[in-house]
This record gives structure tokens, sequence and C-alpha cells, in this order.
């Protein structure tokens, strides 16, 4: 099982492009974080989930105070 | 306007020597270049000399009006801009007011004390020539250097007056008065004394530290004049000559773990708005570098010497002194304000109950002279004096006078830990 | 008054002074306080994407104004560079406002976790603007720390009380060479005008705006504060007379020559 965004998901196995592209996000608006390193943009093709990675995925809200 | 002069000739200086010193004084080529380090001056990247000497630069005086002043004088922080106000020929006419204000200021700070001390000339070999200077190398004076037995014989004498705090004070010649000599002497100073201050030739860090350890708490460095142009025609000779070494002595001094620097222009030398406005952003940039450390201001002006009594401090007369230290004080609430024996009783009895808070007493400029001087015991030996001194109180006396101000006079409040 | 007076924040240069907040109110009237507020730089928060509701904020704001990502939801240092890097990370510049709060009752920044992410983010090239506790001595280790800016509290964050802090922010005014942004507990256009009457080098506003009775109005009225406040710092303040003049006697009658 794969942390992501705090909820236990089944994507294991699975690159990060094609769980990114299978829940609609869209990439220019997100970061994403694993195991509390960066993933470049350029780089979710390559990077392949595995048991135990905990994901960060992250946008932009309105903030303040 | 007016020009001191300067140049004295003794008969006692040979041929060549007379040749090299009117050289040097009438041909500035002759001359080496003031603003080059020599070897063995450590550099530090500072920064402060270059924000100071800008602003001393482009400070227009004449561009102050009253209301300027008003405004400055009712200003709850005084900015620099402020500050250049109250420098200004504009804040004469509100004299008074400055040191209504002041005075506000001061007992803010400071309360009703005034501290006191006295210096100690221990040595008044010199390798410099400044022309303005008793001690200056081609001056025809009587040259002495006390040795430790001298000047724990002077120490006995000044610690047995009620005195704890000294300033010691030499020529400025390293190789009269090495490091080690001037160490020893700290190390003695620290069994007679709760503070001891420095006043001798800009050194290295690790010097600095080294006489802290010896026990130097305090270090003074007159910058004599900020205008290096002007400084250049002043000091025609000698590792004094060398303007940003000296203006960094400060800030190697706390570098080198002193507790304390002091600051000054010699008023008098060149245009004296400027060098009080460098003066103190000179202690302002230093504070907001190194704000743990303490700072003092002085504000001597220029004196006779022996073998030139004309000299005088030309366009900085009483009045023009007051408005620079309640300009001082206005702008550095917190900052210590020393003034000499240099000026008169009336002088420094009436500042110090408006800015100034330390006064030296039983002032002798001289060399190995406490004991004629304090007990009336006739020294021949002695060396002679840096300069004329105005005010020749003795402790007991300032003390009594102070007290009788209605002010708290302060030995030391200084606790080793 | 010269009308080139700008401030500079990690080398960019800025005319407007006004720092605003864009939480609490809709999308919609963000563009719209944007304008009217004639703001250059906006505060944004970093959070996990909702793809249920895919929204841009990025798409409301104009494309010449700096984006300011702060930290908020960071308990330590460690959490604020995550966080930063993540904001970097979304491709919007090298600005960083740092929040790092371990208080949820009152929102009061930790000032020792703060330098430490600073040093950390400074050193990694971020502009780095952190929101503090107006205290002296964090200020000159934030300064040496290499941060951009100060962002000292008025008052709580969120409580419209104005200038609690007032007389602490003023010693950071005088005595640090970094600019001061007066940020968060600024309720009203008067008190954003008095900071800068201090000296403030910017304001920084959102609950204000936020829950105000029309947003862009009252973004427009911080605006001319914020301008008013400027020019009368500039100008120098005017003197203020004490009551009642002291007739103590002269102190400089003893002066000679």
């Amino acid at each position: 099982m794969v942390q992501i965004n705090g909820e236990s998901i089944d994507a294991a196995g699975k690159t990060l492009a094609a769980y990114l592209a299978e829940n609609n996000y869209i990439i220019e608006g997100i970061a994403v974080e694993c195991n509390e390193k960066i993933i470049p943009r350029q780089k979710y093709n390559e990077y392949i989930l595995s048991d135990g990675d905990v994901v960060e995925i992250v946008s932009f809200v309105g903030g303040g105070q | 306007m007016a020009q001191n002069q300067f140049f004295v000739d003794s008969d006692k200086l040979s041929g060549a020597a007379l040749g090299h010193k009117h050289l040097i004084e009438n041909d500035p080529s002759a001359r080496t270049d003031h603003m080059e380090y020599l070897e063995g001056m450590e550099q530090i990247s500072s920064g402060i000399m270059d924000k100071v000497l800008g602003e001393a630069a482009a400070f227009d005086y004449s561009k102050y009006n009253a209301a300027d002043v008003k405004r400055a004088i009712n200003s709850e922080t005084c900015s620099i801009e402020d500050f250049k106000a109250l420098l200004s020929p504009a804040a004469m006419p509100f004299l008074e007011e400055m040191a209504q204000r002041a005075k506000a200021e001061t007992s803010k700070h400071f309360g009703n004390t005034v501290y006191m001390f006295t210096p100690l000339y221990i040595a008044n070999f010199c390798e410099n020539y400044c022309i303005y200077c008793g001690f200056n190398c081609y001056n025809d004076i009587n040259r002495k250097k006390l040795d430790m037995q001298e000047i724990e014989h002077e120490m006995k004498v000044i610690a047995e007056s009620g005195i704890e705090e000294i300033l010691m004070l030499t020529g400025e010649s390293r190789g009269q008065s090495s490091i080690e000599y001037i160490g020893e002497a700290c190390k003695l100073a620290r069994k007679y004394f709760r503070n001891t201050g420095l006043e001798i030739y800009p050194v290295n860090v690790d010097e600095y530290r080294y006489l802290h350890e010896c026990g130097a708490d305090y270090v003074t460095v007159f910058q004599e004049t900020y205008d290096p142009v002007k400084y250049e025609t002043l000091h025609l000779m000698g590792h004094k000559r060398v303007f940003p070494y000296r203006f960094d002595a400060q800030e190697r001094a706390i570098m080198g773990g002193m507790r304390g620097v002091g600051i000054s222009a010699l008023l008098g030398l060149a245009d004296f708005r400027k060098d009080a406005l460098a003066t103190a952003l000179h202690a302002y940039y230093l504070q907001r570098k190194y704000p743990h450390a303490e700072y003092s201001l002085s504000c001597p002006r220029l004196r006779p010497i022996i073998n030139n009594d004309k000299i005088n401090p030309l366009d900085v007369h009483e009045k023009e002194l007051c408005q620079v230290l309640c300009a001082y004080r206005i702008f550095l609430p917190y900052v210590g304000i020393t003034v000499s024996s240099r000026e008169q009783k009336h002088f420094r009895d009436g500042i110090v109950k408006i800015a100034a808070t330390k006064v030296s007493a039983g002032v002798s400029t001289g060399i190995g002279d406490h004991e004629s001087k304090y007990n009336g015991l006739e020294d021949e030996n002695a060396g002679d004096e840096q300069f004329e001194i105005s005010d020749a109180r003795s402790f007991d006396e300032m003390y009594g006078d102070m007290a009788a101000e209605g002010l708290q006079p302060v030995l030391n409040d200084y606790v080793y830990v | 008054m010269d009308n080139k007076d700008t401030f500079t924040l990690g080398g960019k240069e800025f005319k407007s002074r006004f720092i605003l907040g864009s939480g609490k109110y809709s999308m919609e009237l963000i563009k719209a306080a944007v304008e009217n507020a004639g703001a250059e730089i906006i505060t944004l928060a970093v959070r996990r994407t909702n793809t249920k509701k895919n929204e841009n904020i990025l798409d409301y704001i104009p494309d010449n104004v700096t984006l300011l990502p702060n930290t908020s939801g960071a308990r330590d240092a460690k959490e604020a560079v995550r966080i930063a890097r993540m904001s970097r990370e979304l491709g919007c510049g090298d600005f960083v406002k740092i929040e790092i709060m371990r208080d949820s009752k009152y929102l009061l920044p930790d000032n020792a976790e703060t330098i430490k992410a600073t040093e950390i983010l400074a050193n990694e090239g971020f502009v780095v603007l952190p929101y503090m506790y107006p205290d002296l001595y964090a200020a000159r280790s934030l300064a040496d720390a290499g941060a951009a800016a100060v962002m000292p509290l008025a008052s709580p964050i969120g409580s419209n009380k104005g200038l609690a802090t007032k007389d602490f922010i003023q010693i950071l005014i005088d005595e640090t060479d970094l600019p001061v942004i007066v940020d968060a507990g600024i309720g009203k256009p008067s008190q954003a005008c008095e900071a800068m009457e201090m000296g403030a080098a910017a304001i920084m506003a959102n609950t204000a705006i936020a829950t105000a009775g029309n947003i862009p109005v009252m973004a427009g009225a911080f605006k001319s504060a914020i301008e008013a406040g400027r020019s009368a710092y500039l100008a120098g303040l005017g003197r203020v007379l004490e009551r009642g003049a002291s007739a103590s006697d002269p102190l400089t009658g003893f002066l000679r020559d």
C-alpha cells in the first residue's frame, strides 16, 4: 500500500505519472513529494510507486492569515 | 578661514632630519599613500568606513533650517537626518532647547551619575609626525618610558587617591612600547584598578585579544579627522598615516574581545560639523553590527603644545562644542560621553549636567610625574606633556565639585566575573 | 515627492507596499481585490491537492504579481523547509514566507524554529521573508541567517486588533537594516497608515480585507492608507509640542567665548 495525501491506496507498481493521470490531477498545478523528497515533474514517468511510500501531492490555495 | 601654523623646527635636529622634515611638509609627492596598508597591518572586511565617509562627504549642513531643527529636537527617535539638522548652523539659536532635550536623554539612560577616571601616560615616545601633537617625533621634548617598577609606583599613588578606573596611554611607538610592555602594564593595572582603558597605537585582533587577557577592558582610538584628504596633510609620516587601519581599530578591538571602545575626532583639525557627524556614525554603525559592546565618544578640541603655544581649535568655540555634545546625546542616548581636562572647569561643570557622563580628574599628560603632581614632590626626570590641560582639579576636588552640583560621582560599575 | 520610491526584496523592485493575503475569500473576488489594492505581491498557502474541485487559484491572479507562498501549517523548521521546497517546485519563483506556529490557540510564530528554517532556505537560494514575533535578538539572528526582510506581527493573527506591538516594531525599524514588513493583526486602514508612518517598509493584510463588507473597496482603502502613511514618513512627521513648557533654569548659561 502507498500513503497518498494521508490515505492508504493500492498503487504500488504504478508509475507516478500513471497514478496522477488516473486521478485527474492537472500536472501544471501540483508538486509531488515522495518520502520527504521532491520528485521533479520530468521524473513522474520514471518514478515507480512502491509499498510503504509516503506521497504528498500539493498545490496552491488561498492563504494569508 | 583661519589656519593654525603647526610647523616648528628644533635646532637639535640634524641637517638630514631637518631636510626630510621640510621635504614631507612641503612636497606631498614625497609622502606615502595614506590609504595603503603597511606590512603586518591586518585588514578586516568591514564596510563601516565606506558608509561613514560617504555620509560625511555628502553632508551639506547649509541646507537645514530652523524647522528641521525644531522637528529634530522634538522627534521621538532621532534619525540620522534629524542628527544632521542638530549639527547644522541652523541649530545654534536652539542650543538651550537642545540642552534640555539632551539632559532628559542623559537622565533617562544614566540618571544623575558621573563617572570619574584618570589617564596614566606610561611613555611618550612616538614614531609619527602628526604636526599638531606635542609627542610628534620631530618635537624637542623630554622623552621617557616608565619601567614596570615606575609604573607600579605611579599606579599606587593614583590608587591611593581613590581612583578606580584608569586610561593608560603611550605615544605611538611599537618599537619603544611593545605589545608585551603594554600587556605587562595591564597586568599591573588589574591589581590596582577595577577598570582599565587603553589609548595606544592601533593593533591587530590577536594583539587586542592578548591585551584583553592581560587586563584591558576598553580601547580608545581617536581618528583625529574623518576627512581623509585633510588627514593626509596632518599625519605626514609613520604608521599613524595609514587612515583605514586606524579607522577599523575599534572593530578589531571588539573582535578581540574588548568590552567597549571609545571613538573621537579632534575638533578643530578639519570641518568640525562633518567630523562630528562621522564620529557619531562610526559609533552608530558599530553598535548595529556589535550590539553587545559598549561605546563612548570623546570631544577633544585642539590645544597648545610644548614649543607651539599658538595652536587653538579655530571655529570650535564652547557654544559649538556644546552643540556637538547635545547632538551626540540626542542621537545616541546610550553612549558614554567623556569630557577631558582639555576643557576648563566652568565648561566641564556645565556639560556634565547636560550630556557628558565621564570626566577625568587628577590629570597629568606628562610621564611619571604623579608623585609630584599629587604629593608635591619634585621629579626632574619626568617626561614632557602631550598638551596643556585646562582643568587641573585633583580627584578629591572633582569628586566634591560633582557632588556639590547635585550629581552622583561613580568610580566604576564594573564587576569582574 | 519622489515617485521612484520603491523597495527591493530578493533583487526585485516593488512600487506597491501592500502585500495582500489571499485567504478567506472566494476566488472571484481575488482578482478585484488585487487590482483595487494595487498589490504586486500576494501570499498563497500550499495544501494537499483536492481533485474533486479542480480549480487553480493562479488563474485568478494577474501575471505581473509576485507570488509569496507561505509555510502555514508547519510546526517546526523541518516542516517549513519541506513546504517551501514543494512551493518552489510548483514553479512560481523563490519567494517564501516562513510561518511556523506551534500554538493553535493564538497562532504565535515560533522565532527559534523560524531562524533555523530561514538559514536552511536562504542557503538554498530562497528569498526568505520570516513571520516573527517582534524581538530584536530574533530579528538580528534572522538577518544573520539570510532573511530578505522581517515580518513582525502587529497583534495576534486574524485579530484585527492593530498595532499592539507598536513599540517593539519601532525598535526593529530603528535597529535593523532589513525591510520591516508589518504582518498580522492589522485591522483597519488607519492602523496600516500608522505603521507606515513609523517607517515600516510594507504592510501585509488579509483578514481585514477578507472580512470587510465590500472586499474590493476595502482593498482600495488600504492601498490609499498605506500610500498616505509612506508619504508622511518620507515627508518627516511634524513636531508634537509637549504640554506645558519646562521653566527650569537655562542649562547653557555657563558657555563662554
